[in-house]
């Protein structure tokens, strides 16, 4: 069953054409991988899907409605999103963090948010950091915090805009590890990374985008071994 | 050289009258100001034509003098309105109304200012949680930039401290009228403007002393 359907979707900055009429569909459950060089749309792509970024022209649908801005506050409960630099709000414990958005979109109990908020933290690995500031850890626990506080809305999919790029080398499994747990779960995610072994071992399809065009899409054994379109060969080529 | 310590020290009691008075106008105004401050800093940076009434206000308030603006609300608004103000406004009342609207402007800019200081990422994170825009104002971006405005509206208000003796000019005995009094009475300009001085540079630089302990404090999570 189709949960995002994107149709010829175009964005431009001014005379900068980034995104030049994506279509693609992503099923329930799936794990789609956007990757592609530098300055080619993946993440303007992602950050149209929430509108975050103003599609120019096109549509997006989610479970099969047409996203306008009446429904938009609608749909961004249900579409999490994790940020290249995490974007924590750091006035705020951790554990408020996570609970902030339940309490005042979705008007869970305080005590019921804060309850849920403890279990996502375990389930990223940080139960002992809920009364911790985000300047008080690291990068990867900051990731992680952000994760948990997507998830803390109960969304029906996950966005992730390189959430790896601004780590440490040593923290980027640990952010990794809890994607994948994701996904192991039954998350429909759409992940915009350079991580190309994450692509390998946990995408269902990954996308190639280039110069604003969705250039080939395809199973990661396919699109990483046997690549159709030249642009995907001279990209892999440089980076695998 | 001929300085009597006697009549600074009688001159006090009726100064500190004075100051308690500045300091009571000061404090009420930059209050005033940092409430319609925030309603017209979050105006001047709203993409509606409310910005247009933000920016109408706040240049025309830094673009004339207080003093001016002092005497309209003064001799002008009771002129222009006598059915409202039979008998006319009390200098009190002008003092704080112009202090405040004043204070107002400047500490509009200061918040617009913060405002745009917080990353955009933080309104993105917030919005992508399904936070309203006004929720995301009010939870998210409000906090974060009062915390960092607390040093430029400790600015503000040692500069509305000094401005407010302006009032003077209408009468009003804050601590330059008290002044003008004492040293009337005494013939004693030099000693009554020291201690005026004196008290000024009293409360000016507590107040600093009380920023710079609140910045320190309220620095976690920064």
């Amino acid at each position: 069953m189709a949960i995002i359907e994107v149709t010829n979707l175009h964005k431009k900055f001014k005379d900068l054409h980034v995104l030049k009429g994506i279509t693609t569909t992503i099923k329930q459950g799936e794990v789609v991988v956007v990757i592609g060089p530098s300055g080619s749309g993946k993440s303007t792509f992602l950050r149209c899907l929430n509108f975050l970024e103003l599609p120019t022209s096109g549509e997006i649908k989610f479970e099969g409605n047409l996203i306008t801005h009446r429904n938009l506050q609608l749909v961004r409960r249900e579409m999490g999103m994790v940020f290249q630099r995490f974007n924590l709000f750091p006035h705020m414990k951790v554990v408020d963090n996570i609970t902030l958005a339940p309490k005042l979109v979705r008007k869970t109990e305080p005590a019921i948010a804060e309850s849920q908020a403890h279990a996502l933290l375990e389930r990223v690995g940080l139960s002992d950091k809920a009364d911790a500031y985000p300047e008080q850890l690291s990068g990867g626990q900051q990731q992680r915090v952000a994760i948990a506080r997507a998830l803390a809305m109960r969304p029906k999919v996950m966005l992730f805009d390189e959430p790896t790029s601004a780590l440490d080398p040593e923290m980027i499994g640990e952010v990794l590890d809890v994607m994948k747990s994701l996904a192991a779960d039954g998350m429909t995610m759409i992940v915009v990374t350079h991580e190309m072994g994450f692509a390998r071992e946990v995408a269902d399809r990954v996308i190639f985008l280039d110069d604003g065009l969705l250039v080939e899409e395809n199973s990661p054994d396919q699109l990483f071994s046997a690549p159709q379109h030249p642009r995907t060969q001279s990209f892999l080529s440089k980076i695998l | 050289m001929d300085f009597q310590w006697n009549l600074v020290w009688s001159s006090v009691p009726t100064l500190l009258e004075g100051a308690v008075l500045t300091l009571q106008l000061t404090t009420i105004a930059v209050s005033v100001g940092v409430v319609l401050g925030t309603i017209f800093g979050i105006m001047r940076l709203s993409r509606t034509p409310l910005r247009y009434l933000a920016m109408g206000y706040i240049d025309f308030i830094r673009g004339t003098p207080l003093l001016v603006q002092i005497f309209i609300i003064y001799y002008g608004v009771p002129n222009l309105l006598p059915r409202l103000f039979t008998t006319g406004i009390q200098p009190y009342v002008a003092a704080l109304v112009a202090l405040s609207i004043n204070s107002g402007a400047y500490v509009a800019e200061i918040v617009r200012a913060g405002i745009q200081s917080i990353e955009k990422g933080q309104t993105e994170a917030a919005l992508s949680l399904g936070l309203s825009s006004t929720a995301t104002m009010i939870h998210i971006i409000l906090p974060q930039a009062f915390k960092r405005i607390i040093p430029p509206l400790g600015n503000e208000f040692i500069a509305l401290l000094k401005d407010s003796s302006l009032v003077s000019a209408i009468a009003l005995e804050e601590l330059v009228r008290k002044a003008q009094i004492v040293s009337g009475r005494t013939f004693r300009p030099f000693e009554v403007w020291f201690v005026v001085a004196i008290m000024y540079l009293i409360m000016t630089v507590t107040v600093s002393r009380i920023v710079s302990i609140l910045e320190r404090r309220l620095r976690v999570g920064e």
